[in-house]
């Protein structure tokens, strides 16, 4: 049961990652327009801003 | 070069006719050399759009950032130099699609803050709940599992759980301190208690070796009353900017002429009295004026409810949301506390403000019932098991359970949760609900006010057909092409497209002349052409040497409004028209509606005297209008349904805005607000059962945490898919095409 000591922090480590990807992603404004996101993807030419 | 097509490149969406463009200058914000302007962009929907009207304004001379948000609509462009705010609008009007300014403002940004805030703290609790439980799992099923490594699990939790529940338990904690600090109790103390006794009573079991720790439970409780709280923050900031462009729509720019003579473009919250401002024609007053100079025609429709335009003078009070119809107008602003008809109105909405805030929500209620009830029972069930001979930990741990086990939860989720699906089905029908208890008001109605012009019927005059006319219609519109007078528009729409008559000249408040096929010919009133008088909702036209012929109009009510009144008089509801305009048009739209019960003439003050008798009769009338005159009955009203097309005052007096052309969304949102009422009361009923059953459990010491966790949790989901219950069983959409 050892093991344990080892296991239980790396999954609570590995779930506090992707919480804190998920927040960085919301805080960076990817969210803001899914819709916009979607098709902006298809345009041939990247302006910048 | 061929014309770029107007609208959608792909054809998803109709493009938009040309509109008039407001100088939205009174909108550009300026930092540090850059300009910016927010504009609202209807029609726009896929990439084609996207590329379209960005690619257009960032040719623009000094564009040097444009961005489209197609979730939402606006457009964000930023700007370097002397280029014209005007210039952005008419780029995108000019490709077919409808555009206006609008006032990003601080209300928005703070909504939008809440919003993520609430988000952040629910993934938090989430993420919590998620590991908790799942640690907790190990202590409920392991056959034989040591006690270090039950400490150990229970030290994580209490790592997971404490720091979690203090973030995310915020936005409850400081209402539940507020709520206490005015000596009155909501639906956040008793969480905010629970949520604390259950990590106490955790961290004394873990630190005395005990077995029953209730680490999941706190951040369990709290993930689910944020995803209603998330869920509702979301929907009010929807409902809000949708609101704020219906908004947008209207008049909220004026033409100021300053000192110096120079006319600028201005927000109307920043006219002051005494400011000369100019109206041009077609343009539509954002505040209250008394004419200077100019002669035309008022539209007062949203101020009085007459369909008639008036003639201007000077010295004349235009107030706002009057429509200038012919020639532009010097006007001076007044204050509008000043007048008499506005600060009637003012003293309306306020005595009908008070009335409603004394309104007690149904989750209020039940707050004031639960609360002393279940402490109450805690504090009993801590005496009992003390007197039986029990040590003081036992009975504490029974006292907490009872607290836990009852799970404010599902009481509190019950409620707004049918709020925010209820909310969100009629967000789709198109009507805008501006607080929660409204529905609950909505739900009660018995009887329907409707006010006539613009509300049952569509407010612009339309032909009266009669049958043989000689060609004189298409002879009239080359004249009535050059008026914005209500008639002449009408007259324009029943003829469709065409020329446009010689030398024509708009005399003000009188008709139009101009010469067809080099005959001199008139339009306009019976004076003006030239006959003896008559009653005057009619135009008369006349060609050089020809008899006058006469043209009629009618306000005509909805398509659906006979329909709509059906629906609600099979609801149980009486339906009844309380109008400003006079009787023979009053009586001729309460016919082709189906209304029996109507009152015209009505002032605003008569229209608030006639809710209070309503109400003395014990009746709960819901009035729907749109005009100024309507404000102070909107407010008084039991609940009150503004339209779209509302002046601002009748819209911020109401419970709710709708928009579009359909009348029939009157019967749907009373029908929605009374499924609502009723998912309520089920909800209380369930959370009453369960609570019935389960204090007896946490009375007898069976309550271990893995019941508590089941109970929570299967309590909450019933509550929760039962509000959802209303989402999924939609009416078919009754808008057919008309």
């Amino acid at each position: 049961m050892n093991v344990l000591i080892l296991m239980i922090p790396a999954v609570l480590a590995l779930g506090a990652a992707g919480l804190a990807a998920f927040v960085w992603a919301l805080k960076s404004g990817q969210f803001e327009d899914p819709k916009g996101d979607a098709v902006r993807i298809l345009g041939d030419t990247d302006r910048p801003g | 070069m061929s014309a770029v097509a107007a609208g959608c490149p792909n054809r998803l969406a109709p493009a938009s006719a040309p509109a008039p463009i407001q100088d939205p200058s009174a909108f550009v914000v300026e930092r540090s050399g850059v300009k910016s302007l927010d504009i609202l962009v209807r029609g726009a929907s896929c990439a084609g759009c996207l590329g379209k009207i960005e690619g257009a304004v960032s040719r623009l001379s000094g564009v040097d950032n444009v961005r489209l948000n197609l979730s939402t609509g606006s457009l964000h462009v930023e700007w370097k130099g002397a280029l014209a705010p005007r210039a952005i609008l008419e780029s995108v009007s000019s490709l077919g699609y409808g555009a206006s300014a609008f006032d990003q403002g601080q209300p928005e940004e703070g909504r939008a803050r809440t919003e993520r805030s609430l988000l952040i703290a629910m993934v938090v609790a989430g993420f919590a709940a998620g590991n908790v439980m799942l640690l907790s799992e190990a202590i409920w099923w392991a056959k034989d599992i040591s006690a270090e490594t039950r400490a150990l699990i229970q030290w994580l939790s209490a790592l997971v759980s404490i720091p979690a529940t203090a973030f995310a338990g915020r936005p409850f904690f400081i209402s539940a301190i507020a709520s206490v600090a005015q000596r009155k109790l909501n639906m956040d103390v008793p969480i905010s208690l629970a949520v604390i006794s259950a990590l106490g009573l955790s961290l004394y079991e873990t630190a005395v070796g005990g077995t029953h720790t209730f680490y999941d439970a706190p951040v369990m409780l709290l993930f689910f009353l944020l995803i209603g709280r998330f869920l509702d923050a979301r929907l009010r900031r929807q409902v809000y900017s949708a609101a704020n462009a219906l908004a947008a729509l209207q008049t909220a720019t004026a033409t100021r002429i300053g000192l110096s003579g120079i006319a600028e473009a201005v927000r109307a919250s920043d006219v002051k009295a005494g400011d000369m401002l100019v109206i041009s024609a077609g343009e539509r007053l954002a505040i209250d004026a008394e004419v200077i100079s100019g002669d035309s025609a008022a539209d007062l429709r949203l101020v009085t409810g007459e369909v008639e335009p008036a003639a201007t003078f000077a010295g004349q009070i235009l107030h706002a949301g009057s429509v200038n119809l012919s020639a532009p107008l010097r006007v001076r602003a007044v204050s509008p506390a000043s007048q008499s008809l506005m600060a009637d109105i003012g003293r309306l909405l306020e005595a009908g403000e008070q009335r409603k805030s004394t309104y007690r929500k149904i989750a209020d209620k039940a707050a004031e019932l639960y609360v002393p009830y279940v402490h109450a029972t805690a504090v009993l069930g801590f005496m009992g098991w003390m007197m039986f001979g029990a040590a003081p930990a036992q009975a504490a741990y029974i006292a907490v359970t009872v607290l836990i086990i009852t799970c404010p939860c599902a009481l509190a989720l019950a409620a707004p949760l049918v709020q925010v699906v209820a909310a969100g089905r009629l967000f789709r029908e198109g009507a805008f609900l501006a607080s929660g208890d409204a529905l609950e008001r909505i739900a009660t109605v018995d009887y329907v006010i409707f006010d006539k012009t613009g509300t049952l019927t569509l407010g612009d005059p339309v032909l009266r057909p009669e049958p043989d006319r000689h060609g004189r219609l298409e002879l009239a519109a080359t004249l009535a092409r050059a008026s914005r007078h209500p008639f002449s528009r009408a007259i324009v729409r029943a003829a469709g497209p065409g020329q446009l008559a010689k030398e024509v000249v708009e005399h003000p408040g009188q008709g139009v002349s101009g010469r067809i096929s080099g005959r001199p010919a008139r339009l306009g009133s019976a004076s003006f052409v030239g006959v003896a008088d008559r009653p005057s909702s009619a135009l008369w036209f006349a060609i050089d040497g020809e008899a006058p012929e006469a043209f009629y109009f009618d306000d005509v009510v909805r398509p659906d409004a006979a329909e709509t009144v059906g629906r609600l008089r099979a609801m149980g509801i009486d339906v009844a028209i309380l109008s400003g305009d006079g009787d023979e048009r009053v009586a001729r739209a309460a016919a082709a509606a189906g209304v029996e019960t109507w009152t015209a003439r009505a002032t605003p003050q008569s229209k608030a005297v006639y809710l209070e008798a309503l109400e003395k009769a014990g009746r709960r009338a819901m009035m729907v209008g749109d005009g100024l005159n309507d404000a102070g009955a909107l407010a008084r009203a039991h609940a009150s349904l503004a339209t779209g097309g509302a002046v601002d005052v009748s819209r911020l007096a109401s419970d709710c805005v709708f928009s579009g052309e359909s009348l029939s969304t009157v019967a749907t949102i009373i029908e929605v607000a009374r499924a609502a009422r009723r998912r309520m009361r089920e909800n209380f009923a369930f959370a009453a059962i369960y609570n019935i059953v389960a204090i007896p459990i946490a009375l007898a010491g069976l309550s271990t945490p893995l019941v508590a966790a089941i109970g929570m949790s299967a309590s909450s989901a019933v509550v929760t898919l039962n509000a959802f219950r209303l989402a999924m069983r939609g009416r078919p959409n009754r808008r057919a095409g008309a």
